[in-house]
């Protein structure tokens, strides 16, 4: 049913992503699954420790290799990842679906004119490969098939476990390139003042209306901080302009997937719930003990966040120091 | 220049989303559908740039009739021109961006904004595909913009910062709030939006490459416990999430 599946892996800063781990792991349970070869490749310039991705099920990897290409260029990758899955001869592509695969991938897709599937969540491989993923903002989950020869997958993060590191070392090519097309290029990345963004972060704490004000934050700072957590925003407190919207959880903001989420001051609209409901655990604090957002939370504290919140915070300012 | 804006018209983010009967679709029924939210912030570039350095923008859509609501949003938002590109059945994301590219080069737009995806299907492929179709540079997730002659300077959004991109026209956007502040259609924008004719065309037939073959709701949450409600139930709430949910 497949001859070859190829994972594309990120590199940031010339260290491989975790969400690519995990997508070589998927990659792996492919292979076994429809009894075909996976390899991996990575575009960009130095790239650490390349070989121990050979630990979560690739025995190959190809670094296609150029100084200027240690930043995203679309017009570069998407020249290089076309020619390298012609070449490679696969037929199953995976890519994560982080920001530069999703701007990745479909192009991909288009220069192949072949089908994607994008963020998907869980796959089952009977006579044809039905990929799920969620569709709504997590409202709703479809099972769709592929149907074109090449098929081209997208994986979200924090799905799918890559698992404990095997130790198997995998072969490394450097395919040096020369003169890649940087018609479009990234000539700079400024980072949001080194503080850890929804999106990727493992503990999640986000405030709602329920602070009253901007400068109630820094409760939820102060907690975030205390918990090694990133700041969340409902998208009220973003439009009220608290917060700046890379901070919003919810349908017309970032969908989260992280091991807690803490809501404060959060009633719950169903764009929000939408957002954040497939995180592993929820705590809800909100003064309504009817708010939404209770119906869904793991634990609940139906209190003032004013009164409850900074004892949370000491309470867990003490169980760190222990 | 000539700007085309592409948008698509999608369940309300306050719709409750049940499943129809045929366990493919949505049920309808009680949902209200609106310009997808991102495509505001497409529009509002479009028409900004149209203010500061003139030209004219029209606005495209692919899907049945009931699109031409949208479309006169945009009219109504100062658009000055929407085209329907009729299609009955569902199509995937490179279907549509089939459709759009096809209208686009007819049009001769060198410049195209799109939402960063639409609230339906979330895909965020369609911008990339069109762009690749007509051999356009393309920028995604888009909250900065500044275009000097042929030169083009994008700010995309991506985890934990953002990203510079040098380009050049001609170009496609996916539009990320904060890019701007989508303006409000006044009421001469929506009583000239109702007398203005939408263009209906027939796209190229397309055969799906993405079959849906289901759709389904969320495995359901349990509600879990309500553990107090003072500062009192903390020290429970601590325990447990060390304990139980071994977070902390």
């Amino acid at each position: 049913m497949a001859n070859k599946v190829l994972v594309f892996l990120e590199q940031r800063n010339g260290s491989i992503k975790k969400s690519s781990l995990e997508a070589v792991k998927v990659g792996k349970d492919f292979a076994d699954k429809l009894s075909c070869d996976v390899e991996a490749f990575v575009i960009g310039a130095e790239i650490s420790d390349l070989e121990k991705v050979g630990s979560y099920g690739v025995s190959k990897v190809t670094h296609l290799k150029n100084s200027e290409l240690a930043m995203y260029s679309s017009t570069a990758y998407l020249k290089l990842a076309i020619k390298h899955v012609q070449d490679s001869g696969a037929d199953i592509l995976l890519f994560p679906n982080t920001s530069l695969g999703k701007d990745l991938a479909p192009r991909v897709a288009a220069k192949l004119d072949c089908g994607i599937a994008m963020d998907c969540i869980a796959f089952n491989f009977g006579d044809d490969i039905i990929a799920t993923r969620p569709v709504y903002a997590g409202k709703a989950l479809i099972d769709v098939k592929v149907n074109s020869t090449v098929k081209i997958f997208t994986l979200r993060p924090n799905v799918f476990n890559a698992g404990e590191p095997s130790g198997d070392s995998a072969n490394v090519e450097i395919n040096e390139i020369s003169d890649p097309d940087l018609s479009t290029k990234v000539v700079e990345i400024k980072k949001s003042e080194g503080k850890l963004d929804v999106a990727e972060a493992d503990i999640i704490v986000s405030g709602g209306r329920g602070l009253k004000g901007a400068e109630n934050f820094n409760l939820i700072e102060e907690l975030a901080e205390a918990l090694g957590a990133a700041v969340g925003a409902s998208r009220a407190v973003v439009d009220a302009g608290w917060r700046p919207h890379g901070e919003q959880v919810g349908q017309t903001g970032k969908t989260v997937t992280p091991t807690l989420y803490v809501a404060i001051g959060i009633s719950g609209a169903i764009q929000h719930l939408a957002g954040m409901r497939s995180s592993k655990y929820i705590v809800a604090i909100n003064k309504d003990k009817d708010a939404p957002i209770f119906s869904i939370a793991d634990y609940g504290i139906a209190g003032d966040a004013f009164e409850v919140v900074p004892k949370l915070i000491e309470e867990i300012k003490k169980l760190k120091a222990e | 220049m000539k700007i085309a804006v592409c948008v698509s018209h999608v369940p309300d983010t306050a719709a409750k989303i049940s499943i129809g009967s045929d366990g493919k679709s949505i049920d309808p029924n009680g949902v209200t559908f609106v310009l997808n939210p991102y495509d505001e912030f497409a529009i509002e570039e479009a028409l900004k740039i149209k203010d500061a350095q003139g030209g004219e923008v029209v606005a495209i859509s692919v899907g049945t009739d009931a699109n031409k609501e949208t479309l006169r949003k945009a009219l109504a938002m100062g658009v000055d021109s929407a085209v329907l590109l009729k299609e009955d059945k569902d199509r995937d994301s490179i279907g549509i961006a089939k459709a759009l590219a096809e209208e686009i080069k007819a049009q001769e737009a060198k410049l195209v904004f799109f939402g960063k995806q639409s609230v339906d299907f979330d895909n965020s492929i369609t911008g990339q595909v069109t762009a690749e179709l007509l051999d356009y540079n393309c920028v995604t997730v888009v909250v900065g913009l500044q275009i000097d002659g042929e030169k083009v300077t994008a700010e995309r959004e991506i985890e934990g910062g953002r990203e510079i991109v040098e380009t050049s026209l001609p170009l496609v956007i996916t539009a990320q709030k904060g890019l701007n502040e989508p303006r409000y259609a006044s009421l001469k924008g929506i009583m000239q939006a109702k007398k203005k004719t939408i263009e209906e065309k027939t796209p190229a037939p397309y055969e799906n490459m993405i079959e849906l073959v289901a759709m389904k709701r969320p495995p359901a949450k349990q509600p879990g416990k309500i553990l107090g409600e003072d500062s009192s139930a903390v020290p429970e709430l601590v325990k447990l999430l060390r304990e139980e949910a071994k977070v902390i």
